[in-house]
């Protein structure tokens, strides 16, 4: 989860003789450790059974036309599979979901976490207090937020309807319509994030040099103007990096759907909130369609893959754009 | 010996600052009082839905306060929903990955900071490079190669593919390369240690803090995970977060027992959070500028 990692694969292991001063810290350590390559085999073997193996065989899987009761008898069909994908319109619709699902609890969560690092970066009285507070939702698991919440929404007893109706709002459907429904969703899984991203941030926030602010404020920039100028340019690299984190979490968002439509893989009753992991799992272990669900699964991976790059690119972009 | 007494480690790791620029004024306390209210009063409000019935609970009025009713919509739950051998199934999976992932992944990290191997770069590159990749790319074979190995519905089915993370390797090379200078594995090598008596006496000792927070860290992953164990685990030999669909699947499900069981199901975790909240809070903010 760090930020400085490029120092250490950019760095070229000095394997020239000892230098008397070595001025990078990848040049130390011990000189031909061959017992290297024992101390990191047994992350490469967990790795390779269970990592690279079924990611393999999940594109040769997704060739195929299989079920979980004959696994062993593939019926080869080649690209059949991403062909029924790509024209069944309950994958779009997945496709979609996942998209502003990913929106709605991606953007307002990273924006308040933002907000609140700010806040917690003042000198408070009873500061651990508010950061462990802060990060409870966290620690609560996903499967028990998704129970309360969906309670909390409950259409009927729910709390959040009898606050609308408390001040003579009309109360909401939160399961049977469409956005309410991701709106709920997304709710939760901001509820469960933002405190630990405002943790990120505010330690990128102490890491930028105080003297910066000295300056600015010498020089008469505003509170807001400070934030605007210094802080946020500061926490350039860590703000990139929230968003990549969230892109491949949002992209993959499972749980919350199933578990909102009390463990139905459907997404709701329209399929309304059904994402592309849940659609995943819905044609693997529901309908028995486990080479479409490898298909799927690849799909997802290349999805996950531009948004990446996109992330990136846009970075990069911003960051040309403002040397000129 | 500690790293303090030898020279000048070559990377001065600056304590963050931990105060802001200005004191807070009211409006900030205010705001930060109210996310924090935010941030718990859904957990509150589960324990005062858990401790009335749902007759109480569906009133026009609906109670604020927590009441009596928590121990028997407790009981009400078990007999829904295997909570305590959820519970003991998960303690048992957490514990065991902790256990593996802070071994093993202290061990591989020294060798990616501390080591001089051919590729080590492009290994750790390629260990990074994993995080990007979903569970749900392999989750269908990884099923299969379960089941064929026998161990569908067995708890060791979820500890062995986690038993070591990419993020654990990586996080455990920031802290030991920033933490352990040089200086000091050079003075051991001298002395005549080998590489795994360097590792045990003199890394070991001084990054057994990092060691502390990724067990934490782990622990609170392993506990909460949800995607793999709900595929294959069944719902008689279900983790903690498992059973919790059973309570909602239940028949006539009732406000009330769910609420009873998902606290039930939750607070041990909360519990142990608020403990060591300190240093989880600590843990996360190290991790994010490291190195």
């Amino acid at each position: 989860m760090t930020l400085a990692s490029d120092t250490a694969l950019d760095a070229p292991s000095a394997a020239s003789g000892t230098p008397a001063r070595r001025r990078r810290r990848s040049a130390g350590g011990l000189p031909g450790s061959r017992v290297g390559y024992v101390y990191v085999l047994p992350f490469f073997l967990v790795f390779a059974a269970f990592s690279v193996y079924p990611w393999l065989d999940t594109a040769w899987v997704s060739l195929h036309d299989v079920r979980l009761s004959t696994y062993h008898h593939q019926t080869w069909i080649g690209l059949a599979n991403y062909r029924d994908l790509f024209t069944n319109p309950y994958f779009w619709n997945a496709f979609r979901n996942t998209f502003t699902i990913g929106v709605i609890s991606t953007i307002p969560q990273l924006v308040m976490a933002l907000g609140i690092a700010h806040l917690l970066n003042y000198r408070l009285r009873g500061r651990t207090f508010f950061r462990v507070a802060i990060l409870m939702p966290y620690a609560t698991s996903l499967a028990a937020a998704t129970v309360i919440f969906l309670e909390l929404f409950d259409t009927r007893l729910g709390l959040v309807n009898w606050a609308l109706h408390l001040v003579h709002l009309p109360t909401v459907d939160w399961q049977g319509s469409k956005w309410p429904a991701q709106v709920a969703v997304s709710t939760i899984i901001t509820w469960r994030w933002t405190g630990y991203n405002a943790l990120i941030y505010l330690a990128g926030m102490q890491a930028i040099d105080p003297s910066l602010y000295d300056a600015a404020a010498v020089d008469g920039a505003s509170r807001w103007r400070q934030f605007v100028h210094i802080t946020i340019p500061g926490l350039r690299p860590t703000i990139l990096f929230t968003i990549v984190v969230s892109t491949i979490g949002a992209a993959q968002i499972f749980g919350e759907p199933l578990l909102y439509h009390n463990g139905k893989a459907d997404g709701g009753t329209q399929g309304q909130y059904q994402t592309l992991g849940l659609l995943m799992y819905q044609q693997g272990w529901v309908n028995d369609r486990l080479g479409l669900a490898s298909a799927t699964a690849w799909t997802m991976f290349v999805i996950i893959l531009l948004a990446v790059v996109a992330n990136l690119l846009f970075a990069r972009w911003r960051t040309v754009r403002e040397l000129r | 010996m500690t790293v303090a007494e030898t020279g000048q480690p070559r990377v001065r790791v600056k304590p963050p600052r931990d105060t802001g620029q200005h004191d807070a004024g009211w409006v900030t306390y205010l705001v930060i009082s109210l996310v924090t209210l935010g941030s718990v009063f859904p957990l509150y409000y589960t324990i005062v839905m858990a401790s009335h019935t749902n007759a109480e609970m569906s009133s026009a009025n609906p109670p604020w306060v927590p009441s009596t009713s928590l121990f028997s919509n407790i009981k009400a739950a078990l007999a829904i929903a295997p909570l305590n051998k959820g519970l003991l199934n998960s303690l048992v999976v957490s514990s065991v990955v902790t256990l593996g992932t802070v071994a093993l992944c202290t061990l591989a990290g020294f060798a990616f900071a501390k080591l001089r191997f051919r590729g080590s770069n492009l290994l750790l590159a390629i260990c990074i490079g994993t995080m990007m990749v979903p569970m749900q790319m392999g989750v269908i074979p990884l099923y299969m190669l379960m089941a064929r190995l026998g161990l569908a519905g067995h708890l060791s089915a979820v500890i062995l593919p986690t038993l070591v993370t990419a993020f654990g390797v990586f996080f455990m090379r920031q802290y030991i390369s920033s933490a352990v200078p040089d200086e000091l594995i050079e003075a051991a090598y001298i002395d005549g240690a080998g590489p795994f008596r360097v590792f045990w006496s003199v890394v070991v000792p001084a990054v057994r803090p990092a060691m502390a927070v990724l067990a934490m860290l782990t622990f609170l992953m392993s506990w909460n995970d949800f995607f793999w164990p709900i595929i294959v685990l069944s719902s008689q030999n279900p983790t903690v977060q498992v059973s919790f669909q059973s309570l909602a699947t239940g028949y006539a499900p009732q406000q009330s027992i769910i609420m009873a069981g998902t606290i039930y199901g939750t607070v041990p975790v909360l519990v142990v959070f608020a403990l060591l909240g300190r240093q989880i809070v600590g843990g996360i903010m190290q991790g994010a500028v490291k190195g």
